[in-house]
């Protein structure tokens, strides 16, 4: 009995690795040519057959791309509009997930009711609107119109996220403060904030993510070469005469550095403040 | 307190109303910056772009008619619209369930008690990849993978599959499925962490059970598994059709919604409608309909999360 389980257990498991293997190969190999193209000449590119590590192997796609100012200013303007919305989006989804973690008030659920539906609410739909709002507020081809529009987007999910985290959190923390004199926002910075940090890493995370990825408003809201963001830059480079694919796969992997390695140092946070957030209301 | 208590009881209770009124604001106080970003760049865009609809020649012309509905009655009576929505409904409905099917064979892998949560740790960092991937990214790579002379067309050709490279994102028979195809590629990562998410929340003992009663392992994984992860499942599925119907970056980078309408999808038709043909109405009256599309589905998601609280 006892040796046909364990040789039952030893197919299971060729199986479940064949079937990971598999998917590594779906998932990984497309990213692993991206890699591997980056350090080809372009002539190289579709080479016949294809070659992993071809005689033409260098870096100079990224030196290409790391020299040129203007390729530069697209990754500063990206860094800069993805800290920003960060950074904002904590703050105004902090506050609002605290009111509805911790109170009850008239217009509180209906207030709830909306930030969830705007989460379904079509980009293109406010596309054609927007463009006039943002040109009316003096915001067109601006970093705070880029950053006011992207909170738009990541503010719903990040209250969300917050309040279920703030739900977590027992009731008594705050009462105590409160016993000691503390008001409102103090229980909230000096008690709630400190011991949310894995919440906010995540929701920090995320929310650069999409503001790092976003394209559609990006290519609207903005007009001048030296506002354009990481993912218009790399349009650009596919709407120039001729392909230069090393350089694109060279810009793919920078513009995408900075996503990749948020997710390896926090990837636990992650993975467990994406899923409650997302299906819990 | 002694001070307190030397008061008059009016002015105590002035006090204590105060305080009460200024408690009852304070969480009105807290969501007002969320309140007044939504008001100015959600609710009034929403209602401008409803008044458009009902206008002829909005914005490029500074006097422009109000026509009722007639730019819903263009659009509705105009073929590329049914073009753009077949091939939304067949890119979602594709998506949204390989999506599915992949994201729970991958979550059942790594779910596996048969190897070290180690090993396991670097599979699913490995499955994850194509999620950290920017759409434009994800359209020029594939872009570069399906050309005519590309690594795909290269396996297909060694193996006999195909004779020559297909042009896959360039002709009409191919376009639809390889565009599907690549959003399958970079959608079903989030599906797959949820539902490993969910499968590790079944409790042990349930399997315990379904074991002693005799039930074998693909019993187990209908009887036990999928209901369990109903809940999820029907989440994740809702939500998907959501953004999967509203992709525009990936269909936009890679076709444009071409050849000849073979990937038009109704956010790139509403797209050009805008700013390819200027006809801003008309785009205003096909935004409303994906809105309104969109907000069955919202209705749907929202009633099947209060039903699980």
């Amino acid at each position: 009995m006892k040796r046909t389980k364990k040789a039952y257990e030893r197919i299971a498991r060729g199986w479940v690795l064949v079937g990971l293997f598999a998917g590594t190969i779906f998932a990984g190999f497309p990213v692993f040519w991206m890699l591997s193209s980056s350090f080809k000449k372009n002539s190289e590119i579709f080479a016949y057959p294809p070659q992993i590590l071809t005689e033409g192997f260098s870096i100079d796609a990224y030196l290409v791309i790391l020299s040129d100012p203007v390729k530069l200013r697209f990754f500063f303007n990206s860094y800069l509009v993805a800290l920003s919305v960060t950074a904002l989006t904590l703050i105004v989804a902090t506050l609002a997930a605290y009111a509805f973690s911790r109170y009850n008030f008239a217009g509180g659920k209906s207030l709830n009711l909306v930030i969830l539906s705007v989460q379904a609410v079509p980009p293109i739909t406010l596309l054609i609107p927007f463009f006039g709002v943002i040109v009316g507020l003096g915001l067109y081809n601006t970093y705070q119109g880029l950053i006011l529009t992207y909170m738009v987007f990541t503010l719903p999910y990040a209250i969300i996220m917050l309040t279920a985290y703030f739900n977590t959190l027992p009731k008594e923390l705050d009462e105590a403060a409160k016993i000691d004199g503390a008001g409102p926002l103090k229980v909230l910075t000096r008690i709630l904030v400190p011991i949310s940090i894995p919440g906010m890493v995540s929701v920090g995370t995320y929310t650069f993510m999409i503001a790092w990825n976003e394209y559609l408003f990006a290519l609207t809201l903005t007009r001048t070469e030296e506002m354009r963001t990481v993912p218009i830059g790399i349009q650009l480079l596919m709407g120039q005469h001729s392909y230069e694919w090393n350089e694109m796969m060279a810009m793919s992997i920078l513009g995408s550095l900075p996503v990749l390695l948020l997710f390896l140092f926090f990837q636990r946070y992650l993975i467990g403040g994406l899923t409650s957030g997302s299906l819990k209301t | 307190m002694t001070q307190v208590a030397n008061q008059p009881a009016r002015v105590i209770e002035t006090r204590a109303k105060r305080a009460r009124f200024t408690q009852a604001l304070t969480p009105y106080g807290f969501v007002t910056p969320v309140t007044a970003l939504i008001m100015v760049l959600m609710v009034i865009p929403i209602a401008i772009v409803i008044g458009y609809s009902t206008l002829d020649n909005v914005i490029m012309t500074p006097e422009s008619e109000f026509v009722g509905l007639q730019n819903y009655v263009k659009i509705l009576s105009d073929g590329t619209f049914y073009i753009a929505a077949r091939n939304s409904l067949v890119f979602t409905v594709f998506s949204v369930l390989v999506h599915f099917v992949l994201g729970l064979a991958f979550a059942t892998l790594l779910n596996t008690r048969l190897l070290s949560p180690f090993v396991k740790a670097i599979f699913r960092s490995l499955f994850i990849l194509p999620w950290l991937f920017t759409v434009a990214i994800i359209a020029v790579l594939w872009r570069m993978l399906l050309n005519p002379n590309g690594i795909i067309n290269y396996f297909l050709i060694s193996s006999g599959i195909v004779d020559v490279g297909v042009e896959w994102l360039s002709s009409r028979s191919t376009a639809l499925l390889a565009v599907t195809f690549i959003n399958i590629w970079a959608g079903y990562p989030f599906f797959m962490v949820s539902l490993l998410a969910g499968l590790q929340g079944i409790p042990r003992d349930l399997y315990e059970a379904a074991t002693v009663d005799g039930a074998t392992a693909l019993q187990q994984f209908w009887y036990v598994t999928l209901p369990q992860l109903k809940p999820i499942i029907i989440s994740m599925m809702i939500l998907d059709m959501i953004w999967t119907s509203q992709q525009f970056a990936l269909i936009w980078l890679t076709t444009g919604g071409g050849p000849i309408n073979a990937t038009e999808m109704l956010p790139t038709y509403t797209y050009k409608l805008a700013f390819s043909t200027y006809e801003f109405g008309l785009a205003s009256a096909a935004a409303v309909i994906v809105l309104l599309l969109s907000m069955v589905l919202a209705f749907f998601y929202v009633r099947h999360q209060k039903a699980r609280d």
